[in-house]
């Protein structure tokens, strides 16, 4: 352990317990044990995933940043790499799995499909960016981005981990914006029970 | 080195008269055969003429004209061409064209996707349900007069983006603010209680019942679409009885992006880059599948430099497929990761030399019609003569070493997941699936391409047709193709890489064309109909994962469970393909 990682600067430690003693603060040893052990959920939709797969793999190994623990249940992540196109079809189920991530919980956006629909968005079966439904932390540009590129998000979101307070980050206030997201409906087109007054106002106001 | 097949004038018009009339538009070809007599004369050409296996089926809107067409290829598993037969139907709902299934079950999921994108009915088709867009989805997308929520105009490139580039997000100009539309007269706020599962659950019903009528214990499972052995979105929904599969039913498009509408609107040379991503593990042979069939349209042939590039390339890719294929199989059998690992050290190589030529590791955009993007830059073709010759032979056999004699792999491998050679044809299956059942069936020489009639090399092929034949071809490939390039390597000519002057625009003459090349998981199709304008009217791709799909449930029933995974590794799909 590198207790220079965990020192809070200006208290003296006697050199002869310097790297046996840390004087630290709780925020500090917490994010830093955090942010060194997240874990991605196993969770693949296209293109962009075979280069989350090769960052994991043998020539760039996601394991030096203690995240090569995928696992297959959104249960036990805590991070979401959303890697690749969604679509309408998909949504529903996308909107699941992070309802059933424990807190605290990170979304990455990897790639233009998943950021803002990239090439596909004019589709009719494309969201445009996985933003429209669950809060993002980190986005990264490319299609598909490289495995450098999703290590450097990946990074992103630890810098992230690093400068949170348990004091006031989200998860930790009473009633405060913990409300599972509803789940979308796949009617005539894709409904978001958020914004059907919207979408009844919008279709007033074009008939009219 | 096999000689092909040697090509017969079929006259169907004269053979069948009064049924079959020949396709005479201008850039056209084949025949237009009767609708009342469309079966009989499937089963004809199937048993009389030998065309066995059809390759692609699917339908063009013909708006202006009012008709409606479902085109068919069909060709024989012993090579040589195909013939190309299409009906034609009033534009006038319900369109109805009676279903093939009966005679070529490969023709279900493609005949499904036609009525869910199209809305072709196929009368007697046992199971008519949407197979890409869910249930309640209003409308078939790839008419002619559907319009997408963000659309802009009929052809790209669009006026808002050139040549100002006064950009203005889709969202904005949308009615609603999203890339939403909704049926006149339907209020959101009202009706909420669709159920996409139903009509699945309502086809799977039957399977629940035993002979006596009884419903029993059977169990529905489902698997997927997020599961970490569905190589991506793909899901299934299993009848059980105890641990035995009775009945399965795939159930996809949890990846549709759209690629074949969005490729009737962008010009030619747009769709090039979307090939990429549809299988994305192989994106050298998707394009190589595209180049051919608008070059067909063009009459235009690339020049000798730029074939050899092209199957270097080609081959390269299926190299790289084909390890990333076994290594996943062994994750599915339970071997977690660590052949993975070995299999992904060989393919990063590969993509090494694809990121030098072409800028992009995966995406790589590389071929034009008439040639390639750009020559092969210094030092390339020394990386690749190190890789054909000295480290991949070496390093797949250190693989086959590992893997082949394994007990557990055998064990799990032989005897299972077994698909007949005549379930293989029947059900259209290509590639390495069709090729371990036992029918040396490979588009490269059966309807050669390219350059590869002038190359050496063997169709592989396994007689068993089990999960383990179809991970041990694999390997033949991969020395057949490391075989191809070690040729393409010492015979490459010098000389330009462009047929054509490079450009934007491409002019294509009005007609239809079937390209197609034996992409490494199978027969890669691409249909395009041109009417001379700057894009594709009908721009369809036959993929080779979504028809493999077929045989998936044949082939599990009466497996357990478990071994589920193991079949479907062993087809090798690819959800961009599988659902474009």
């Amino acid at each position: 352990m590198d207790t220079n990682e965990l020192n809070v600067p200006g208290y003296e430690i006697p050199p002869e317990v310097q790297g046996q003693v840390a004087i630290t603060t709780l925020d500090r040893i917490y994010n830093w044990g955090r942010r060194a052990s997240v874990w991605p959920m196993m969770f693949g939709l296209a293109c962009c995933a075979i280069e989350m797969i090769c960052t994991a793999a043998s020539r760039f190994d996601l394991a030096r940043f203690g995240m090569e623990i995928m696992r297959p249940s959104p249960r036990q992540s805590d991070l979401m790499i959303v890697s690749g196109t969604v679509t309408k079809k998909m949504v529903p189920i996308i909107v699941r799995l992070y309802n059933q991530m424990p807190e605290p919980k990170y979304v990455l956006a990897m790639g233009a499909c998943a950021s803002g629909g990239g090439p596909f968005k004019e589709g009719y079966n494309v969201v445009s960016g996985i933003d429209k439904f669950i809060p993002v932390d980190v986005y990264v540009p490319g299609c598909p981005p490289t495995p450098q590129a999703l290590l450097n998000g990946l990074m992103k979101i630890q810098e992230k981990i690093t400068g949170e307070h348990w004091r006031n980050s989200r998860w930790y206030q009473k009633g405060r914006d913990l409300a599972e997201i509803p789940i979308p409906i796949l009617g005539p087109d894709l409904i978001d029970p958020r914004k059907v007054e919207e979408y009844h106002r919008r279709l007033a106001e074009s008939e009219a | 080195m096999t000689a092909p097949a040697p090509v017969e004038t079929l006259d169907l018009a004269a053979r069948f008269p009064g049924w079959v009339t020949p396709d005479s538009r201008p850039g056209y070809s084949g025949w237009i055969v009767e609708k009342d007599k469309l079966l009989d004369f499937a089963r004809a050409l199937r048993d009389d003429l030998g065309y066995d296996y059809l390759s692609s089926v699917t339908g063009v809107d013909y708006l202006p004209e009012g008709k409606m067409e479902v085109v068919y290829h069909a060709y024989k598993t012993t090579g040589g061409p195909g013939v190309n037969f299409k009906v034609q139907v009033e534009r006038r709902d319900p369109v109805e064209v009676p279903s093939l299934v009966s005679i070529y079950p490969g023709a279900e999921f493609q005949e499904r996707e036609a009525w869910d994108l199209l809305g072709i009915k196929f009368t007697g088709h046992p199971d008519l349900r949407r197979i890409l867009m869910w249930e309640d989805f209003a409308g078939h997308p790839l008419r002619k007069d559907w319009r997408e929520a963000y659309f802009e105009e009929e052809f790209k490139p669009f006026k808002s983006r050139w040549p100002e580039g006064k950009f203005q997000m889709a969202e904005d100009k949308a009615r609603l603010g999203d890339n939403l539309s909704f049926p006149a007269g339907f209020d959101p706020r009202k009706k909420t209680d669709f159920d996409p599962e139903k009509a699945l659950y309502e086809a799977l019903r039957q399977y629940q019942k035993t002979e006596s009528g009884l419903e029993t214990e059977h169990l529905l499972v489902n698997i997927g679409p997020h599961h970490p052995s569905t190589h991506g979105v793909f899901r299934v929904a299993v009848v059980l009885d105890g641990e035995t599969i009775v009945n399965l039913k795939p159930v996809m498009g949890y990846l549709h992006r759209n690629h074949e509408k969005i490729g009737e609107r962008n010009t030619f040379l747009m769709n090039m880059p979307y090939t990429d991503r549809l299988d994305y593990l192989t994106s050298m042979s998707n394009n190589f599948g595209y180049a051919l069939a608008v070059e067909k349209l063009m009459g235009i042939t690339p020049p000798e430099r730029a074939e050899y590039i092209r199957v270097m390339m080609a081959e390269l890719t299926r190299i790289a497929n084909h390890v990333w294929a076994i290594g996943f199989l062994l994750n599915d059998l339970g071997a977690y990761f660590t052949p993975m690992l070995y299999a992904q050290e060989e393919r990063e190589l590969i993509l090494d030399i694809f990121e030098a030529v072409s800028g992009s590791r995966m995406m790589c955009n590389y071929f034009r019609f008439g040639g390639v993007a750009r020559d092969l830059p210094d030092g390339v073709l020394e990386k690749v003569r190190d890789l054909a010759f000295d480290r991949l032979p070496r390093k797949v056999d250190e693989l086959e070493n590992l893997l082949a004699d394994n007990e557990i792999i055998r064990a799990r491998g032989i005897g299972q997941g077994v698909l007949t050679a005549e379930d293989a044809i029947r059900y259209s299956t290509s590639g390495p699936l069709l090729r371990a059942s036992g029918i040396p069936y490979d588009v490269r020489r059966a309807e050669p391409y390219s350059i590869y009639d002038r190359l050496e090399f063997d169709v592989a092929c396994r007689p068993n047709g089990d999960i383990y034949d179809r991970m041990m071809i694999r390997f033949d490939e991969i020395r057949q193709s490391l075989r191809i390039i070690q040729q393409t390597v010492k015979q490459i000519p010098a000389g330009p890489i462009m047929a054509v002057k490079p450009a934007y625009q491409v002019r294509v003459p009005p007609g239809e064309a079937y390209g197609r090349v034996e992409g490494p998981k199978g027969e890669l199709g691409f249909y395009i109909v041109s009417t001379g304008k700057s894009s594709p009217w009908r721009y369809h791709v036959r993929a080779p994962s979504f028809i493999n799909l077929t045989a998936f449930g044949p082939m599990c029933v009466g497996q357990k469970i478990a071994d589920l995974v193991a079949i479907l590794g062993s087809i090798d799909i690819v959800l961009g393909e599988c659902d474009r």
